[in-house]
């Protein structure tokens, strides 16, 4: 299973799943978000919901000079944060800006496809779906 | 409170100098948490008695509380000052991201002094400040303005934007402050502080942790308070129809001010009500960060060139009760897509809705009584429901070309001060009327109400609720409202939303307080609330505020209100009654 997001035009921008996404990794606040809510240019052209789309061939993993990111076997990416140099190389590859970065300790924070934060959208935005689907937005 | 929360911390601007400092202050977020209790003490700390409300004096203070990016709902943004419409106590809360923001950055208040020689606007990015040259955004709208700060600034997603156009680069008394495009500081005019500081606008985001007294307890409350939040019925008319979905009750009950309260029904409700916005012009929902609620309602008007065929122009605009009520059934606009032209350009100038309708609603009722002298309106003739004329006149209001617009532009106290027609001016302590014609709690609410809001003490809704069924005698209904005040500040000092007040009971505020490292009782709630509308008072008599000397607009008695035994003599033995008991109350020295 995947998080993906299921239907963006009903985001209302609350951002209930980047505090649940950092909840889970501990903390309040969204310091520990790997979620990202923002709108297109503005509220009134609605929101873009940035979520790891567990890549099948991920560009993250394949530029990790250490291989601290490793593909996961279903999907999804692991992280081997002893192994990571924070190059920050795995952040520029990905191009829809799904890894997000915890600037104290200087390393990415990626999603593990839980699907805490999918509990807490009001409007069914984001859900956990199947491998095979792609057709997701 | 936590030690380690970064809530204690105060941002302190100074425009004139261009620098700022930050300063623990546990002292006053362990008293008053935080949001209007800590807002008001600041008010107390940095404005000078008598200040020129449009003098470099005259502090902005933001304060957020400490329920702000750890619980849903805690999403408003408390802005305190002194007001230029009143001359006194100006508070007006903001939702949006504002609060998260502000928190998130680091902070649980920012205050803003001096005043710029030029346009600037702030960046705030944790703490680090910078003022940047605005003077290419001076005289640009609000939209325009968002848009451009918002290419210019990092922090996408985790920032609020918080600016004026140009009724608060004039100085117009009741311009708002507008942030996230559609949600504003929109009462008592910040607006026309920062434009008198040259402060066009403040960007503040930030991504920061928050402590907690123990992660495992944390989660389950939130977990309940989420799920509460999204289930309860009491959140549902705010979800699906928005605030709009009041026009047509209120409208049935009799209570919605009509042309200016010449009326409380409007023939035209069904056009500009809740239900009609949804079925023809619901274009998009949006939510404040962090509450699930989604209260936030956008209309999309689609308006053809007439000079030119197949070009249109599609605008999102937002719609609340408040401006419907205001630029709506006051005007007697019962058209939807009048009522959007006219709120877009409202917007885009960020003047406050609610205060700017009423003034027109008078210059109307005026005009047509032959009180204002031909050849002072500028060829303005104004008619209930004629929305171009509107739009006119409020744009001379914003720009005030003469001696008559820049009274409107005072507010309607002042114009009917200079050409008469008080008895239909309405205004209570200052403040333009909301959209409540249900009877004597709503109007001596707004009288009473610290802030001249009707969100002070809900009194409205003890007309719809209780009075309607029961006469209450005026004393009791006073004390009904304090009552409600004092817990309101409470609510308020968390920046809890006031539309989530039926959730948020002493019982569940003291146990999320816990997770915040408050140990409070709900006992030592109600001693708090009380205290801060105290300070509040202590305030508003420090600087001349006189419940003795409220002007009562005789209007009021003239429409019948649903209340039927509503009279003048009921009304001020409920003042004389609140008079003696807020000085006794604020002159009893602490035990």
């Amino acid at each position: 299973m995947r998080l993906a997001v299921l239907e963006t035009e009903k985001c209302i921008g609350c951002q209930s799943c980047m505090f649940a996404c950092s909840r889970i990794h501990g903390e309040a606040g969204l310091s520990a978000s790997c979620i990202g809510v923002r709108s297109i240019g503005g509220m009134e052209r609605g929101f873009t919901v940035i979520v790891c789309k567990s890549c099948e061939d991920p560009p993250c993993a394949k530029v990790c000079p250490t291989q601290a990111l490793t593909p996961r076997k279903g999907g999804g990416i692991h992280f081997d944060a002893d192994k990571c140099i924070g190059c920050g190389y795995c952040r520029d590859a990905c191009i829809i800006g799904a890894v997000f970065w915890d600037d104290e300790i200087n390393k990415p924070m990626i999603c593990v496809h839980c699907g805490y934060c999918a509990d807490f959208c009001p409007h069914g935005v984001l859900g956990l779906q199947k491998r095979e689907a792609k057709d997701a937005e | 409170m936590l030690n380690d929360d970064p809530l204690a911390n105060i941002l302190y601007i100074d425009l004139s100098k261009r620098t700022f400092k930050i300063e623990k202050r546990h002292d006053l977020f362990e008293k008053y948490m935080g949001g209007a209790g800590v807002a008001t003490a600041i008010l107390h700390e940095e404005c000078p008695e008598d200040s020129d409300p449009l003098g470099p004096d005259n502090p902005i203070i933001f304060a957020v509380g400490p329920l702000t990016a750890l619980f849903p709902l805690a999403s408003k943004t408390v802005a305190m000052f002194k007001s230029p419409l009143t001359g006194n106590l100006g508070e007006s809360h903001c939702g949006g991201r504002s609060a998260v923001a502000i928190r998130m950055a680091g902070y649980g208040a920012i205050v803003i002094k001096g005043s710029s020689d030029m346009p600037v606007y702030l960046s705030i990015d944790n703490n680090q400040v910078y003022f940047r040259d605005a003077s290419s955004l001076w005289g640009m709208g609000n939209f325009a303005t968002g848009r451009i700060i918002r290419e210019n600034e990092t922090g996408a997603g985790l920032r609020a934007i918080m600016r004026i156009g140009r009724a608060g680069e004039n100085l117009v008394s009741y311009a708002c402050v507008t942030s996230e495009t559609y949600r504003h500081f929109g009462r008592l005019g910040l607006g026309a502080v920062f434009g008198s500081k040259k402060l066009k606008a403040l960007v503040v985001s930030g991504k920061s942790s928050l402590p907690v007294s123990d992660i495992k307890t944390y989660k389950k409350i939130y977990e309940e308070v989420y799920k509460t939040a999204v289930d309860s019925p009491v959140m549902k008319k705010y979800h699906d129809l928005g605030t709009a979905e009041n026009i047509l009750p209120l409208n049935d009950f009799g209570g919605l001010p009509t042309r200016n309260l010449t009326e409380a029904r409007f023939e035209g409700a069904e056009g500009i009500s809740g239900e009609t916005f949804a079925q023809h012009y619901l274009g998009r929902r949006l939510a404040c960060s962090h509450c699930p609620i989604g209260c936030i309602h956008i209309a999309a008007l689609r308006e053809p060139y007439e000079d030119e065929p197949y070009f249109y122009k599609t605008s999102m605009i937002s719609y609340d009760y408040e401006p419907l009520y205001s630029l709506g059934s006051m005007l007697g606009i019962s058209n939807a897509t009048d009522f959007l032209k006219i709120m877009d350009k409202v917007e885009a100038w960020g003047a406050d809705a609610m205060s700017l309708g009423v003034i027109l609603a008078w210059f109307t009722e005026a005009q047509q009584k032959g009180l204002i002298p031909e050849g002072e309106t500028m060829g303005v003739r104004l008619e209930w429901g004629c929305v171009e004329e509107y739009i006119k006149a409020a744009g001379y209001i914003v720009s005030q070309p003469n001696d008559f617009y820049k009274a409107l532009a005072k507010g309607v106290e002042h114009a009917a001060s200079i050409y008469g027609g008080k008895e239909f001016a309405l205004a209570f302590g200052g403040n333009e009327m909301p959209g409540y014609h249900t009877g004597p709690a709503a109007h001596i609410g707004a009288l009473i109400g610290a802030r001249h809001s009707h969100l002070d003490n809900g009194g409205y809704g003890v007309d719809q609720k209780t009075l309607i069924n029961q006469e209450m005698k005026p004393q009791e209904l006073v004390d009904t409202l304090i009552t409600e005040e004092s817990w309101r500040q409470i609510l308020s000092s968390l920046v809890v939303c006031f539309f989530a007040r039926g959730l948020f009971t002493p019982e569940l505020v003291t146990s999320l307080l816990a997770v915040a490292g408050f140990d409070l009782s709900t006992d030592d709630l109600q001693r708090i609330g009380r205290d801060i509308y105290n300070e509040k008072y202590r305030f508003k008599i420090r600087e001349g505020f006189d419940l003795d000397n409220l002007r009562i607009p005789e209007r009021i008695f003239e429409t019948p209100s649903p209340i039927s035994w509503m009279n003048e003599r009921y009304i001020k033995d409920a003042l004389e009654y609140a008079q003696k008991t807020i000085v006794k109350e604020i002159t009893t020295p602490d035990l």
